[in-house]
């Protein structure tokens, strides 16, 4: 029986043959890396295939490498009712175009996991339909989980009421 | 026992204003339970037939600001949450205390981090502070005495905007 590393490197290669798919296995876990301008089209795929079905999102988040050449990755954690399978996508995203195309229009449920990312790394969502911050005030303006953003915050930059 | 004893022989007794208001104030302090994390269930514990905070007239919680003399802040306080702690906190009528309860209130605790407040004392006026995290409710009985005592300490026309009724001397002619 194939394992679930051949599986998907099959279906994925047969589905998108002009895409690079860099997939790996560490403990039983999938994790593919391609690039990020093909991030819904692949999403969709895995959501809507009658054999994958990763019908559930469980996670958005991102990664700040700091002194990589490409700073971030976002990281999408998928999961398939089906199959009981769990696959982790990833896709690499510079400071210079720190954006990536927004998936909630396949999950719904991405719709605030990509806020919450965008509230703590900045990384920005095109065609989201509320990019808004998710946990610090709206007139707040680092994104805290950054490893330049220092641990105590920046002094004065979120209000205090009066004494 | 003590004063209906004293009372049937003459009818009334004298004292001093001060010290009635003072005496009523203290062991009638009802708490705002300003429940914001786990230290909360403490203070709930506090309050429950085993330790039983109505045994020092403090049983009241009310869940309105606008009837409560002591805020008893048990929790973690973040920078978006001060607001509404501060707004409530200028809801409640004078005289008012604060206990900051437990270690993230008082400085912040184990966060140290750019979203906990370090300590509530940065915004509001806190008059007892308590240790442990989270603190038992013999530990938040404890602060409460030692604020009663410090209720009792405070001369009741020190709060010069409480208007207190004008007493006429009678005279017996």
């Amino acid at each position: 029986m194939a394992t679930l590393k051949e599986n998907i490197s099959f279906k994925l290669k047969e589905k998108f043959p002009e895409i690079n798919f860099e997939i790996s296995e560490f403990r039983e876990e999938v994790t593919i890396l391609f690039n990020k301008k093909n991030i819904v089209e692949v999403c969709h795929f895995l959501k809507e295939d009658e054999e994958l079905q990763y019908k559930l999102c469980e996670d958005i988040t991102a990664i700040d490498w700091a002194k990589r050449g490409d700073r971030y990755s976002v990281v999408y954690h998928i999961f398939s009712l089906k199959n009981n399978t769990r696959l982790a996508l990833k896709v690499n995203v510079d400071e210079s175009d720190c954006s990536v195309d927004s998936v909630s229009s396949i999950w719904r449920t991405a719709n605030w996991h990509e806020r919450e990312t965008y509230d703590m790394y900045g990384i920005t969502f095109n065609n989201h339909p509320d990019l808004r911050r998710m946990y610090m005030p709206e007139e707040f303006e680092y994104y805290p989980l950054k490893k330049d953003f220092p641990l105590l915050g920046i002094p004065g930059s979120l209000p205090l009421p009066k004494k | 026992m003590g004063l209906e004893a004293k009372l049937t022989q003459d009818g009334f007794f004298t004292t001093k204003i001060d010290a009635i208001i003072e005496w009523s104030r203290k062991n009638s302090v009802w708490p705002m339970p300003m429940g914001i994390s786990c230290c909360a269930i403490e203070m709930m514990a506090a309050g429950d037939p085993k330790y039983d905070i109505a045994r020092f007239g403090s049983e009241v919680m009310r869940f309105t600001p606008r009837q409560c003399d002591l805020m008893i802040v048990a929790g973690t306080v973040t920078y978006k949450m001060s607001h509404v702690v501060r707004k409530i906190y200028d809801q409640m009528p004078d005289p008012k205390w604060v206990i900051a309860m437990g270690a993230c209130t008082s400085s912040g605790g184990m966060y140290r981090s750019y979203s906990v407040v370090q300590g509530i004392d940065q915004f509001l006026p806190v008059d007892v502070y308590v240790a442990g995290c989270p603190p038992r409710p013999d530990n938040l009985l404890n602060a409460l005495i030692q604020l009663q005592e410090k209720i009792g300490r405070t001369k009741a026309r020190e709060f010069g905007d409480i208007k207190l009724p004008e007493l006429t001397v009678i005279q017996n002619n």
